[in-house]
């Protein structure tokens, strides 16, 4: 049990990451994000999610979404544009190559 | 006649396009994408951190501090006094730590930590919490049935040892000293830390073993 991957995708690490830098960064506190993160657990029970590090990770990219969207930082509708961005250039990119925004 | 289905045609994309993401993991680059523009992420500090934390940090330095405290009773007087500033001096702080509070188990007395609100965990001592940490399942039942939760880790706590839960926040974590196993007088501080494990530390476990376990 001691061995177990630390994490099932690298995108799980860097919301961890992120979160972490900016706590450090003051950008929010300690407390925010884990009420934050208390708070979009707690809502994924009560959807009937299930109990697994997938459901824990996208509760904690939700609740790191709520906290930039909350303080003006990244505007709910600046990152939608920007995830369709990035996945029209992954479909726009051939394989092997380096995928970049335009 | 249409048959058009834009989710079907969504899916075939993916499959055509296997390269693309999964939702998640383009949500998190559209936002580190605009945290970096926005000069709010440094993209070095959180490839740095995913490198550490993925590989490095595990669990070595709590198990640097237990040996440590084991071998050194002056500087277990002062970690289970002032953990935090205990850990300083192996410049092991970092701001995930946040207050640390040692706990000590002994003959009597057994310590186990859990976040009941979220996953508070001194991540900078004992790398990224475990999967099982996170759960529901443990957040809940770790205050209302601690023997029961300890009895699925497979450890038996006698009815003479109280147990203490201690409920982590993200001002305040624990880390649980675990006694040491006997037969270990002939052991460096380097032999000890080697049989420390992650769970011991959490309080998941409680009898170490005197000879560390092979690496894997």
């Amino acid at each position: 049990m001691d061995r177990e991957p630390v994490f099932d995708e690298l995108w799980q690490a860097q919301v961890l990451a992120m979160a972490d830098a900016m706590v450090a960064a003051g950008t929010f506190s300690a407390g925010a994000w884990s009420e934050a993160l208390g708070s979009a657990l707690k809502a994924a029970e009560a959807a009937g999610a299930e109990d697994t590090s997938q459901t824990y990770y996208e509760a904690a990219l939700e609740a790191l979404e709520g906290l930039l969207q909350g303080s003006g930082d990244v505007p709910a509708q600046m990152l939608e544009e920007r995830r369709e961005a990035w996945r029209d250039a992954y479909l726009a990119t051939p394989h092997g190559e380096p995928v970049e925004l335009p | 006649m249409t048959d058009y289905d834009p989710a079907k045609v969504a899916e075939i994309h993916r499959h055509l396009h296997s390269h693309l993401p999964s939702e998640p993991a383009l949500r998190v680059k559209a936002l580190e994408s605009l945290l970096v523009e926005k000069g709010l992420v440094d993209p070095q500090t959180i490839d740095a951190w995913v490198e550490a934390y993925s590989e490095e940090i595990g669990p070595k330095r709590g198990a640097a501090v237990v040996a440590k405290a084991w071998t050194d009773d002056a500087f277990k007087a002062r970690l289970l006094s002032d953990g935090t500033a205990a850990i300083d001096e192996l410049g092991f702080v970092g701001n995930a730590t946040a207050h640390l509070k040692a706990v000590e188990n002994t003959d009597g007395i057994h310590n186990l930590v859990v976040c009941t609100l979220c996953s508070c965990y001194p991540f900078s001592l004992l790398g990224v919490a475990p999967n099982w940490y996170k759960t529901a399942a443990y957040r809940s039942r770790a205050v209302r049935d601690p023997r029961g939760v300890l009895a699925e880790f497979g450890v038996e706590i006698a009815d003479d040892v109280e147990v203490r839960v201690w409920d982590s926040t993200a001002e305040l974590r624990y880390l649980v000293v675990p006694q040491r196993p006997a037969g270990t007088d002939d052991l460096d501080e380097a032999g000890l830390a080697a049989l420390v494990t992650r769970n011991a530390m959490i309080g998941t476990d409680r009898v170490l073993s005197a000879t560390a376990p092979e690496a894997s």
